[in-house]
């Protein structure tokens, strides 16, 4: 039988520069995703910021061992492999972070005593790892088509030297950094939904920070709109 | 091609009333706001208030619309929340829900499925329907079985049944009798043919009233088909190449526009023959 091939994959990519103020440019790498990479998993996607490209897969809602089952709401287990190596306590404490945002979005009551899995694989690390994650979790979570009261997205600040604040770092901005910052934002009011910081910063540096990286959330969700408009006008 | 299937009625069938039925009570403007959106693409968060600063106009009979709200919508207080990401659908009179692709199956109830018997225990069979928990099938579910006539269904058994029981808290329940005690097209199959897994949007087309999928497989060739609503369908030709050509035909239709496939159909309908 001839095979066709199906245009399965749908690509996205798109680059934003913004201005804040003039201390500080809010400039985002190019970013990119795709939906339903990937045919075994009931959602799929894979997001990439510059260099930085992170493959999520999402199953559920299915069985769930009765060792670990709630009786009200579904058990959500999150997975992080680095590109080498064996999961480590920094993948750990990565899962928490990216586990505690989903459970705050998701609808998780409308699925007892099931599980929900969502596995996180790193492909490549050029800086900002965590936001990465967080917008692959994002959009794989959309495509399983599971429930959520509200989107979400990642964004990492970092700190220089000099005080400057640069968004979405590179490996290299970041190691040179004196602060480093992420923070997963809400879709609908643009609240800080999580934060995972790391070095020393003052209070009006954080709130900058903040500030910043609510501006920066709003390019992430118009692109999650266009990609998922893409999507859909497809089948339409 | 004989098609083996549930009822399906309107886009979906029995969720408006069971899982995410919740009618509003909203005020003209509300309704029309969202009649205006239909057929838009929205995500997770995006929502339609009835704000307090609606006024009904003087030659308005003063009563309220009713809203059904279906599949990927809910009612947080006066307003409207949108919790999938797909396209907004509506249905005269007042059903709105939002279409989006899946392939992971939740039970409803109502839906007929199809289903394999992985374990027999006492009195009931359980069924792996595709959902979180496995379904209970009682062997009193059967037409004309009796205490002592007890259904020949064995592990591993494909059959076709329908939810009786289906919500989130309790364990699923199946029967392969319709309201009236006949079998109406339910129960195990025969041998041969293939079960493929296919997504639930290919399922809903298949299934629609005037499909265009239905009518170029029906062009193709004499074969026997079985739909489940959890993504399940069996298909049965007269050789075993014309059951794999058509089972592939389904899976790669899944991911398909309309004019890909009819091309792909012609292909095959001039290549193969």
């Amino acid at each position: 039988m001839t095979s066709f091939s199906c245009d399965k994959h749908r690509l996205h990519r798109e680059g934003g520069m913004m201005e804040v103020s003039p201390s500080s440019t809010v400039s985002l790498r190019e970013f990119g995703c795709e939906q339903t990479l990937l045919s075994r998993p009931d959602g799929s996607a894979s997001f990439v910021q510059g260099d930085t490209s992170v493959m999520a897969g999402v199953y559920g809602p299915a069985e769930v061992k009765i060792s670990k089952e709630i009786y009200d709401r579904a058990t959500l287990e999150v997975l992080v492999h680095p590109k080498v190596g064996l999961p480590g306590v920094r993948e750990r404490s990565q899962e928490q972070c990216v586990r505690e945002t989903c459970e705050a979005s998701l609808l998780l009551s409308l699925h007892p005593r099931s599980s929900l899995t969502l596995i996180l694989q790193v492909l490549h690390d050029d800086g900002a790892l965590l936001s990465c994650c967080l917008n692959a979790a994002c959009m794989a979570l959309m495509d399983a088509g599971l429930s959520m009261s509200c989107l979400f997205c990642g964004v990492t600040c970092a700190i220089s030297a000099d005080g400057e604040i640069i968004t979405d770092p590179t490996a290299a901005q970041e190691k040179e950094s004196r602060a480093l910052m992420s923070f997963a934002i809400d879709g609908k009011e643009r609240r800080v939904m999580m934060s995972s910081t790391k070095g020393s910063f003052s209070v009006h540096e954080l709130q900058q920070c903040v500030a910043v990286s609510q501006k920066a959330s709003e390019k992430i969700f118009q692109f999650y709109r266009d990609s998922v408009r893409r999507r859909y006008s497809k089948n339409l | 091609m004989i098609l083996r299937s549930g009822r399906w009625r309107c886009g979906w069938s029995t969720d408006f009333r069971d899982i995410s039925c919740q009618a509003a009570r909203s005020s003209v403007r509300m309704f029309s706001v969202l009649k205006e959106r239909v057929g838009e693409i929205l995500l997770p968060g995006d929502e339609f208030c009835c704000g307090p600063q609606d006024t009904l106009p003087l030659t308005d009979s003063g009563k309220s619309e009713r809203l059904v709200a279906g599949p990927g919508l809910r009612r947080s207080g006066d307003r409207l929340l949108v919790s999938r990401s797909g396209v907004l659908r509506h249905k005269e009179p007042n059903k709105f829900w939002i279409e989006s692709q899946q392939r992971r199956y939740v039970p409803a109830k109502g839906e007929t499925v199809i289903g394999v018997v992985t374990a027999k225990s006492g009195d009931v069979f359980k069924v792996d329907v595709g959902g979180s928990e496995a379904a209970s099938l009682s062997y009193l579910a059967f037409e004309g079985a009796t205490k002592r006539n007890r259904p020949n269904v064995q592990v591993g058994d494909l059959l076709l049944a329908q939810l009786v029981v289906a919500n989130k808290d309790m364990e699923p329940e199946l029967v392969c009798i319709d309201g009236s005690g006949r079998a109406n097209g339910m129960g195990v199959f025969g041998t041969g043919g293939l079960l493929i897994k296919v997504s639930l949007g290919l399922v809903r087309r298949l299934l629609a009233p005037r499909s265009d999928l239905r009518a170029d497989l029906e062009q193709l060739f004499p074969c026997e088909l079985a739909v489940g609503m959890n993504g399940r369908v069996w298909v049965r030709a007269g050789t075993v190449q014309q059951t794999l050509v058509v089972a592939n035909l389904l899976q790669s239709c899944d991911a398909m526009t309309a004019p890909q496939r009819q091309q792909l159909f012609r292909r095959l309908q001039q290549g193969a023959f």
